[in-house]
């Protein structure tokens, strides 16, 4: 394995500047990688190897003649979702099967134009629904990670799954997500990798695959707070081809990372602590206080009561919205297409063939709850949830908190194909427990690794920040990072 | 929406039935195309009939993660409208979700207004003619996408789907139920037609389905309770709407009075047949799952925006109607003839324009209009423009030609084109007031005619006949007035 993969996206990113290597080169480097590692973890659906170095090829012109963007030459795998022109963009779903688009979403494209080389599609739940990435057409991603002295696999969170593996073996020097419910962070915290939910509006949705648009946003898995500051920097930014993106100016994000926490008052919810709830989770949440305190912040108990009614909430309005956007995909312009003696039983045969069942339940749920005669009793009611959980979250911010602190999951990545989630939808539901109440709100949240458990399997915090101020996030997420100081290397055996 | 009856049955509208005088009850929804250059939604051309499928963008198509911006002139139009039909113009409002699968339909969706539309309440004022004015009320206007198009006879056993109108802007107008016959329905279309166009915010032309109403009809005896509804939809043309009506209401009737009840349904009209047939019952109505689209944030403008757009709003029929009528001189019917068109109105307005106003109206009217209709054109490509007719106007009130010799100038305009008063100077068409000759004309008639003399001082109104007589020998050119008066001197009358 060349060392190269395993820089940090800003080290690559400053190596490629000095010249230290080149951009084909560690493209070349990474290619190599997924080719040995890919059959064993599955987190690429498509490489595009071509391409990949015609993009580095030209990052080295411009890198030898001193110029390029602010990631030029850095390799990076891009979540199935997001649309990229003329390659593999299904959403880890059948019934998008052979679609390649003619246009490329915002946000890749404001990462090509900063020099960035894709090197591939990668895996994810089907339409971003589910917590284990085991709902894709194109198979389970397994998580590098294994516990002490087991051979099993285990899931790497969802439904950015792929993206979170890549990061954390190797597979590319970060990655794109998407978070709906919990998808960034969720993955990052069971693969011991940084991901940040920016605010809803930071960075467009256009070119995006739409799970739930009211909960939608993008964001980055890197290994390293500063990789995610620096690419959470390319991706941000208004885009008037997104009627919810927010036209608000992006600060340099990376200048906020070792900005601290002195002075900063960081509330401490007392809603998130769930009966039930692993006590090493609790430690390790204590231990996240102290090393806030130790660098200055003031830690203080807050209460966000209505936290209870965020995960039913959210299962109302997200299979809503789901519904309704996934009703496009029905075998008429593109993707599958199962043959019917009428239309209607073309629509059925291809919905039946082409989506997953988790995304079939979905749609479902979501039908359902928009229905005639049900609409009040839970889309309406869900919304008003909603109102109640942003205002939780104003109140608290108007109280002089800066920032929130609280665990990203009630536990460690768990074995692939768990029975028990496998039996109760539900219980595979609970993985977002702690992160659906973000994208509810709309505010941005980081997921950094912070500690193990007691099967050496990585375990993460969560900062909650206000409405468009990740630096803070950067900040107290770095705090973390250098406090907790422990390599979150998984041990190789793929 | 609560149901308020606003209007005294009136006993000339009543249909007989076997048991006794029933009353329709109508209520429509029309659906107008907005005139703009691009889709509501997205960047592509509204132009008609463009091959199929070539204005499709990428969100016409509902490509995977398109997401759809508003077009603003799209909602000024719909502002201006609202306007026009001195609606309540709603700051906020509210784009929603109405789901149903089909193939035409590439979201799954239209994207519509459904609980907080762009315009609330307004009124339309329908000039019913003898019958005096009728006020129907305005419920709303929401905007919303137009689907695409299936073509089920190109192919044996599929269907192909053209989506250059998919995404096209329309706004829904949907009045109260306050019309109460086919004729009021006819009118009402017209009307809104017509403001339409003087606003231009719809085009109007019905044939190319830039406008289609959804007419719902029901029966009741008159003056009692509302009855069930049907509602036919997709009626693309004033006639079929009157036809449609009568039937359906009379359909129902019939239902009625064998002791039946109406089912609430939507159904078709054949224009052949001339009959409504059932398209789908309320048990098969569609569940549309409205909710709002969480892809667009709600529409907002303040009341300055809506103030630019009333300054620059051009005059609308009603007010043209009364200005017609105050300045002009002119009757109300006259007036509502001349207003049903902007175009129309410009043009008598050029040729009335400091000449008599019932004068120029009587020539737009019948000699203008009529050869117009005669010859199926309209004003845009009339041979003849407003400055050729006012000059025609301007000889006959100067007395240069009498009204005879003005409908063969108007003819010669017509054919030949050319500056009238050049015309009747070339042609020697200008009327003879000189008194002498006149006379010598008319002393030559007597003396040759000397038992038609003796006859009419018996029978003074054989006078005609020497006026005729005049006229001939002065080749239709001889004064009228001239002509009887010294006839009279000259006959001894």
């Amino acid at each position: 394995m060349s060392d190269l993969i395993k820089l940090s996206l800003k080290a690559t990113r400053d190596g490629l500047k000095n010249k230290d290597f080149s951009a084909v080169e560690i493209t070349d480097s990474y290619l190599s990688e997924i080719e040995k590692s890919n059959s064993k973890l599955n987190a690429y659906i498509s490489v595009e190897a071509e391409q990949a170095r015609v993009m580095a090829k030209a990052s080295d012109v411009k890198l030898a003649k001193g110029q390029g963007g602010a990631l030029e030459g850095v390799p990076l795998g891009i979540k199935d979702l997001f649309s990229t022109k003329g390659t593999h963009t299904q959403a880890g779903s059948h019934i998008l099967d052979g679609f390649k688009p003619e246009y490329e979403s915002s946000i890749t494209t404001n990462l090509w134009n900063d020099g960035a080389v894709m090197l591939g599609k990668l895996n994810m739940d089907e339409f971003a629904m589910g917590s284990s990435n085991e709902t894709s057409y194109y198979g389970a991603v397994v998580n590098p990670w294994r516990a002490k002295g087991s051979n099993k696999d285990l899931v790497p969170g969802g439904s950015s799954g792929g993206s979170a593996a890549a990061v954390s073996a190797w597979l590319c020097a970060g990655a794109t997500a998407t978070d709906t419910g919990g998808s960034i962070r969720q993955p990052a915290a069971f693969t011991g990798t940084v991901g940040i939910k920016p605010t809803y509006g930071r960075c467009s949705r256009w070119g995006v695959v739409a799970f739930a648009s009211s909960l939608d946003q993008a964001g980055p898995i890197t290994r390293t707070v500063e990789d995610s500051a620096l690419m959470l920097n390319s991706m941000a930014g208004f885009d008037k081809k997104d009627s919810t993106s927010v036209d608000i100016s992006v600060p340099d994000f990376a200048t906020a990372v070792e900005r601290g926490v002195k002075g900063l008052t960081i509330g401490i919810p007392k809603e998130y602590r769930m009966e039930g709830m692993p006590q090493e989770i609790e430690t390790l949440w204590q231990q996240g206080m102290a090393w806030l305190k130790d660098e200055g912040a003031i830690i203080k108990d807050i209460s966000l009561p209505n936290t209870k009614y965020a995960l039913p909430a959210y299962y109302i309005v997200a299979p809503a919205e789901a519904s309704s956007n996934l009703a496009r995909y029905d075998g008429v312009k593109y993707g599958l297409r199962v043959a019917g003696g009428s239309i209607d039983e073309m629509y059925e045969n291809t919905r039946a063939k082409g989506f997953g069942a988790e995304v079939q339940r979905r749609v479902l749920i979501g039908t359902y709850v928009l229905s005639a005669g049900y609409y009040d009793a839970y889309y309406v009611k869900a919304q008003k949830v909603r109102t109640l959980i942003k205002r939780d979250f104003e109140q608290v911010f108007a109280d002089g908190i800066d920032a929130i602190l609280t665990p990203a999951t009630p536990s460690a990545a768990f074995g692939v194909n768990d029975q028990e989630m496998k039996e109760d939808p539900v219980k595979m539901y609970l993985n977002d427990i702690f992160t659906v109440t973000v994208n509810m709100a709309g505010l941005p949240a980081i997921a950094v690794p912070a500690g193990k458990d007691g099967s050496g399997l990585p375990l993460a915090l969560q900062i909650i920040g206000k409405p468009f101020d990740e630096e803070t996030l950067f900040a107290a997420g770095r705090v973390i990072e250098r406090s907790a100081n422990i390599d979150f290397t998984p041990k190789k055996w793929w | 929406m609560s149901l308020v009856d606003t209007r005294t049955p009136d006993p000339k509208k009543f249909i007989k039935g076997a048991t006794g005088d029933w009353e329709m009850v109508i209520g429509l929804e029309i659906h107008a195309q907005v005139t703009s250059e691009s889709k509501l939604f997205s960047g592509s051309s509204t132009e008609f009939g463009q091959p199929p499928n070539s204005n499709v963008s990428f969100v016409d198509a509902a490509m995977p993660g398109m997401l759809p911006t508003i077009n603003e002139e799209c909602v000024r139009q719909a502002v201006r409208t609202g306007l026009g039909l001195k609606a309540k113009i709603n700051n906020r409002s509210i784009f929603d979700r109405k789901n149903y699968f089909y193939p035409d339909l590439p979201q799954g969706y239209q994207i519509s207004q459904f609980k907080d539309p762009i315009v609330g309440e307004g009124v339309v004022k329908l000039d019913m003619g003898k019958d005096g004015e009728v006020e129907i009320g305005i419920e709303r206007l929401h905007l919303e996408q137009d689907a695409g198009k299936s073509i089920h006879d190109l192919h044996p056993n599929m269907s192909l789907i053209d989506l250059n109108r998919s995404g096209v802007a329309l706004m829904e107008i949907v009045s109260k139920p306050d019309i109460r016959s086919s004729e009021e329905a006819r009118s009402f279309i017209a009307k809104i037609r017509t403001i339409l166009r003087y606003l231009g915010t719809c085009d109007g032309n019905m044939e190319q389905g830039s406008l289609r109403a959804d007419i719902n009809v029901s029966v009741r005896a008159p003056g009692g309770e509302f009855g069930t509804r049907c509602e036919i939809k997709n009626v693309n043309s004033m006639r079929f709407a009157v036809a449609a009506i009568e039937y359906e209401a009379r359909r129902q009737i019939d239902i009625l009075e064998d002791g039946g009840t109406i089912d609430q349904e939507t159904r078709l009209f054949d224009s052949k047949s001339g009959k409504t047939r059932s398209m789908r019952s309320k048990e098969e109505a569609h569940d549309y799952r409205y909710f709002p689209d969480p892809d667009l944030l709600p529409l907002e403008f303040d009341d300055e925006f809506v103030a630019e757009l009333a300054k620059n709003l051009p005059e609308l029929p009603d007010e043209k109607h009364d200005r017609f009528v105050n300045d002009y001189k002119i009757t109300p019917y006259d007036a509502s003839v001349l207003i049903s068109s902007r175009i129309n109105a410009d043009f008598f307005e050029n040729v009335a324009k400091g000449r008599d106003g019932k004068l120029a109206a009587n020539w737009v009217i019948n000699e203008f209009f009529g050869r117009l209709a005669k010859e199926d054109l309209s004003v845009a490509n009339s041979p003849i423009n407003a400055q050729q007719l006012g000059s025609i106007i301007d000889l006959i009130s100067g007395g240069d030609i009498s009204g005879k010799i003005a409908k063969d100038l108007f003819e010669i305009v017509w054919v030949e084109g050319g500056e009238p008063a050049k015309i009747v100077e070339e042609r020697g068409m200008k009327q003879v007031s000189d008194t002498g000759a006149i006379e010598k004309i008319i002393e030559e008639i007597i003396a040759a005619n000397p038992e038609q003399v003796a006859k009419v001082k018996e029978k003074p109104q054989l006078a005609g006949w020497f006026v005729g007589q005049v006229m001939k020998a002065s080749q239709g050119k001889a004064n009228p007035q001239a002509v009887n008066k010294i006839l009279k001197e000259k006959l001894g009358l």
